[in-house]
């Protein structure tokens, strides 16, 4: 059976390109960076070239850029790493109430430590208001981070207003660009931001392979103390292969990131549109015109996303969900909630990201298979059932 | 796959859904909130279980669960019925993986809750036919008592007076043996006035 690759933001393929640029320094030239001789020497030319090639995708230096194994970890170490630096100033955090969990788990750990965090509302599409975070502000806030764009409903938010607010006040503002990052046009000085996350997991790179962009002069405490790997902010021995795998995927979104979002855009708009129009009670969730141009988001009313991924799996499409019961801490996407939608909606939540390649003919057999999936679950569904009894009332 | 080949056959050819119109007895249990909710309607003759059906809004364990539990409860009498536990259904499904396991409670929950409302009607039935007025309020009984946490019925393994789930320390009802959020005044169940 044809299978139709339909969750970008868990991560896209490897592209050919960035497999063959990777393979040599698992097999051949397996040099630490660190060493002075030869093999050594390889590896770390490899890796600068990578680290120049990352910073010409976001409009940086290569020194304002520092490799990671995971979003997550740049996360955690822009969180953790600025405010920790800044504790001395004040302990207050703004973030926005739809982070990835990363930023949110990080927050709450400083907690601990003593700080306070403001969660910044978003609006029923998703988004934040700049004035929002503006009224959040203390005379000891720290460190601002809200996202560049979100996984679960693509929505892209208006950082640089927002750093602008944060400039105003000479905070430094952390975002979070891992879902935008290659897939939309980002350059950290038109953004305005201090600190930003990416991964090469998102356009087309290897797992496994991430950076944080550190504006130059921005004081940071190191999470993993050791070596003096990445300027002694990150120890730890570089996985060079996964690193050029990071460059090479970098080089190759600048050049053809535009015709990516040509080519996915005109797809994702016919999604967005005819799922609603073919299944009643579907909800588009997430920003109608600023979202991420391979992601289509909804919520099909009175079934639930892990019965729905489960059917559409067996029928050739990989989607993903954010409810509760597809999350191993069975809790509802805190992103639906805070965007205003009940829990029962939120349930339903399904989330279709287009990658490369993907055809109008998958989409078509999509459209296809999807509402049988749903008519099914619905008919199973009490919920389905109160809602048809109500309306014969 | 992360189910057994048993839960994925049973969540694509789920038996006995359905809902009983002149159901005998009714049981609804769990909401959106925790993710599943689940409405059982049986049938009762001779003290037996003659037809069970079920609705399901929930994820593929919810779905298969509320299947066998379907299929194990047919044909059996009451008390046979009352005594299939959530490890018997997990059991019969192959597995269950562990962050699923409360919907097995919830299965055998919303079966039980079926019979109960059944014996309920029945004892309301023969109370109107003697035409006795007896101040009717008991109190459930311990078979009733969940044990499982009342704010998203995860199993309450071990420490039974705290939620690993919800992190919420619990007490039981003297009276009924609910469990309910420590600090309240009454159990959220019955009633009754909680200790503290």
């Amino acid at each position: 059976m044809k299978r139709v690759y339909l969750d970008h933001i868990a991560g896209t393929p490897i592209r050919p390109e960035v497999l063959e640029a990777m393979l040599p320094f698992l097999q051949d030239k397996y040099g630490n960076a660190q060493s002075l001789h030869r093999e050594g020497q390889e590896a770390a030319a490899a890796l600068e070239e990578a680290r120049e090639k990352v910073a010409s995708l976001i409009g940086c230096q290569p020194a304002e850029i520092y490799f990671m194994s995971s979003g997550s970890e740049a996360n955690n170490f822009a969180i953790k790493g600025l405010a920790l630096a800044r504790k001395d100033k004040g302990r207050h955090l703004v973030v926005s109430a739809i982070e990835h969990q990363s930023v949110l788990h990080a927050a709450k750990f400083l907690e601990k430590l003593g700080f306070e965090t403001t969660l910044v509302p978003v609006d029923r599409f998703g988004k934040v208001d700049p004035e929002d975070v503006r009224r959040s502000l203390r005379r000891d806030t720290v460190l601002v981070s809200v996202m560049l764009a979100n996984s679960e409903v693509g929505t892209i938010q208006p950082v640089k207003e927002i750093a602008a607010v944060c400039r105003e006040n000479n905070i430094p503002v952390h975002t979070d660009a891992v879902a935008a990052c290659g897939n939309i046009k980002v350059d950290v000085n038109e953004l305005g931001v201090d600190a930003l996350s990416l991964a090469g997991h998102q356009f087309y790179g290897p797992k496994g392979a991430a950076a944080l962009f550190l504006r130059k002069g921005t004081r940071i405490l190191p999470l993993i103390d050791g070596g003096i790997q990445e300027g002694g902010r990150r120890a730890g021995t570089e996985d060079v292969a996964a690193i050029v795998g990071l460059g090479k995927a970098a080089e190759i979104a600048r050049r053809e990131m535009d015709t990516w979002a040509a080519a996915l855009r005109p797809l994702r708009d016919y999604l967005l549109r005819e799922l609603p129009a073919r299944i009643p009670h579907v909800i588009v969730t997430g920003h109608p015109q600023d979202r991420l141009p391979h992601h289509a988001s909804f919520c099909v009313e009175f079934i639930e996303g892990e019965a729905m991924l489960l059917n559409l799996d067996m029928k050739g499409f990989a989607a993903s969900s954010g409810s509760a019961c597809t999350s191993r801490a069975l809790k509802a996407s805190h992103v639906l909630l805070a965007m205003g939608l009940d829990h029962a909606i939120a349930q339903g939540s399904i989330v279709f990201s287009l990658v490369n390649g993907v055809t109008q003919e998958d989409i078509d057999a999509l459209l296809a298979v999807f509402p049988p999936v749903v008519e099914r679950l619905r008919k199973m569904s009490p919920l389905y059932t109160q809602f048809l009894e109500g309306k014969k009332a | 796959m992360i189910y057994s080949e048993k839960v994925m056959e049973h969540f694509q050819n789920p038996r006995n859904v359905g809902v009983i119109k002149d159901a005998d007895g009714v049981g609804e249990v769990g909401n959106p909130v925790c993710g599943d909710m689940m409405t059982f309607y049986i049938k009762v003759k001779d003290n037996r279980l003659v037809d069970v059906k079920f609705q399901t809004f929930g994820c593929g364990a919810a779905i298969a669960v509320s299947s066998m539990v379907s299929e194990m409860a047919i044909g059996k009498t009451l008390e046979e019925a009352l005594k299939i536990t959530n490890d018997m259904i997990a059991e019969e499904l192959g597995g269950l993986p562990k962050n699923k396991l409360h919907c097995s409670n919830l299965g055998a929950d919303a079966l039980h809750a079926a019979i109960m409302d059944y014996k309920r009607k029945q004892e309301e039935r023969k109370a109107a036919g003697e035409k006795e007025e007896k101040g009717k309020e008991e109190a459930p009984t311990a078979e009733e008592a969940a044990c499982c946490c009342p704010y998203c019925e995860g199993p309450l393994e071990g420490l039974e007076n705290y939620c690993t789930q919800c992190q919420v320390e619990l007490v039981e009802c003297p009276r009924c043996h609910h469990y309910t959020k420590k600090g309240e005044a009454t159990c959220a169940n019955c009633g009754a006035e909680l200790a503290g």
